[in-house]
């Protein structure tokens, strides 16, 4: 019975692990070479990597991913603090209300919002620009949910103290509560990031110009447009570029990873 | 002015809720008696939109594709994840390995996720085909028959997701009782029976979680469907955001496609309240 277990536990992990390590080994791989199942590279080759760079402005998107992911996770704490302390720790007509908005807006299905909001980046004039990606991803629900959740769960004394200092409310957000609460902001910290570092279809929508693509966009319209000209390295290769650097997060995070995905699934 | 604080703190939320919420369900609804280019105009079409949706077969065949994949999805899901993290609840070496490598394709993109699952399902090099003919099986067409391509997109979803299933069933195991268990071993239960008799009915909310969750997941299929297949065979995988995506940017039907947008989100909304009256029932 243990040894059947182990059996199965350990052909699932490597289900999971195998098409990775042959990505990246088809990645290094000649042309010829890919359609081995073998773990390490045939011929190896680095010929797909700068075929990649060649073809599309992989380095550029890179750089617009990371800005776009960084200010916008940036964003989301910063205002999702605000609003959730707001709703824990004060007392205001119209509190409940906007808690029930909240709730409204995570039930939501994003088809119905997906036509008017790419209307509103037309009137704004922020098509092709990073606005476009940035703006509407500042504030999120679950996020805030969150926040709030933490602040209800610190002593009033902390805030009492801080108010006889004289500290204004955001010092007291920022300064003196938010360091007791740093599981979730890790928690919406990788939520957010990992959430924007993946998203393709909006930019997909937004962007048309290829200096302000992020890094998802791109390797999709490569891999459907005809740029990789049925190279399937080149195509492997590009997907690794975009895998990495979650992949390395995730190997030095990936206790928070899986926990902050555990909690966020189950809270309200 | 002290009083203006909680205001000013939540004015973010509010301004945003606004701006990307009230503002475009409520104009999502205008657009559908319209008819749309971006370019010229609004034309006031009255209920034209909701006549063509109605007639418009790849607008259902989009939805009964979208259902072919939950109907293969959900169940296996469901039973994959349960069964990992069953294996996993027990006292088991390198656990924590495990977990990592179950929850590895959670974390990467859906788009590195496809364009590797491209590769596998191929018909000639693929693995999964090699695999088959190693068994002196027959190879599948997975990506190449409008039967089967829905249900190749469906099994690489699960592969996507289910590391994150085994994480909430994880969850779900723990909150089970441990004297459950113990009173079970007295009358000499099976390892079977203690599963279907007490596992089963107490992590019944985590099944709806997952239920709701991948619901939600299988109709907002777009990127999977999009570079593995472009919708095709025979419009076989052709996906209802693909669809909407199609509209609006290829034909630049505005109107029409927030039609659609407006539509296909009711149905969710429908599914989903359905799905949650009847496991409130069951509970």
């Amino acid at each position: 019975m243990k040894l059947l277990r182990y059996t199965f536990l350990i052909l699932a992990a490597l289900s999971f692990i195998y098409p990775f390590v042959w990505m990246v080994s088809a990645s290094l791989s000649s042309e010829q070479g890919i359609g081995s199942l073998t773990l390490l590279p045939i011929d190896l080759t680095i010929r797909n990597y700068t075929t990649v760079f060649e073809r599309i402005p992989l380095g550029r998107a890179f750089i617009n991913s990371l800005l776009v992911a960084l200010v916008t996770t940036g964003l989301v704490l910063v205002l999702g603090a605000m609003v959730g302390y707001a709703l824990a720790r004060l007392r205001f007509r119209g509190r409940n209300l906007i808690f029930y908005l909240i709730i409204f807006t995570m039930t939501l299905p994003f088809q119905i919002t997906l036509i008017p909001n790419y209307i509103t980046m037309v009137k704004l004039g922020w098509v092709d620009s990073y606005f476009a990606l940035i703006v509407p991803f500042v504030m999120n629900s679950l996020a805030v949910l969150l926040f709030r959740q933490a602040f209800a769960g610190l002593p009033q004394a902390l805030i009492d103290a801080a108010r006889i200092d004289g500290c204004g409310e955001l010092r007291i957000i920022f300064q003196i509560l938010l360091p007791n609460i740093i599981p979730t902001v890790l928690t919406i910290t990788i939520l957010t990031f990992m959430g924007l570092w993946n998203e393709a279809l909006w930019p997909l929508i937004v962007i048309r110009n290829e200096s302000t693509m992020t890094m998802p966009q791109m390797v999709t319209l490569f891999s459907v447009g005809g740029r990789a000209d049925a190279q399937l390295g080149v195509k492997i290769a590009a997907a690794v570029m975009l895998a990495l650097p979650i992949l390395i997060v995730y190997l030095f995070f990936q206790k928070h990873f899986i926990r902050s995905m555990a909690s966020s699934g189950l809270k309200d | 002015m002290k009083k203006l604080i909680p205001y000013w703190l939540v004015s973010p939320y509010i301004l945003y809720f606004c701006v990307f919420v009230a503002f475009p369900v409520v104009f999502s609804i205008v657009l559908t008696f319209h008819s749309w280019n971006i370019i010229s105009p609004m034309k006031f079409i009255g209920l034209d939109n909701y006549r063509r949706l109605f007639q418009d077969r790849l607008f259902w065949q989009a939805i009964y594709n979208t259902l072919r994949f939950l109907v293969v999805h959900i169940p296996l899901q469901i039973v994959v994840a349960l069964a990992l993290a069953e294996f996993l609840n027990q006292s088991i070496r390198g656990k924590s390995f495990f977990r990592a490598a179950f929850f590895l394709p959670v974390i990467v993109s859906g788009v590195v996720v496809t364009i590797l699952w491209q590769q596998l399902l191929g018909f000639n090099a693929g693995i999964l085909n090699r695999g088959l003919s190693a068994l002196s099986l027959p190879k599948v067409p997975w990506l190449e028959d409008p039967g089967i391509a829905m249900y190749a997109i469906a099994l690489m979803a699960t592969w996507k997701n289910v590391g994150l299933y085994v994480i909430l069933f994880l969850v779900g195991l723990q909150t089970v009782p441990v004297q459950y268990y113990e009173a079970a071993d007295m009358e000499g239960a099976t390892h079977w029976q203690k599963f279907r008799y007490i596992t089963l009915p107490m992590i019944n909310p985590t099944i709806f979680m997952v239920v709701v969750l991948s619901t939600i997941g299988g109709f907002s299929l777009f990127i999977e469907p999009y570079i593995m297949t472009e919708g095709g065979p025979l419009n076989s995988t052709l996906s209802a955001v693909m669809y909407i995506y199609k509209q609006a940017f290829q034909y630049y039907h505005m109107g029409y496609s927030a039609t659609l947008g407006f539509f296909f989100a009711l149905l969710i909304l429908g599914v989903v309240a359905i799905q949650k009256r009847y496991v409130e029932q069951e509970i």
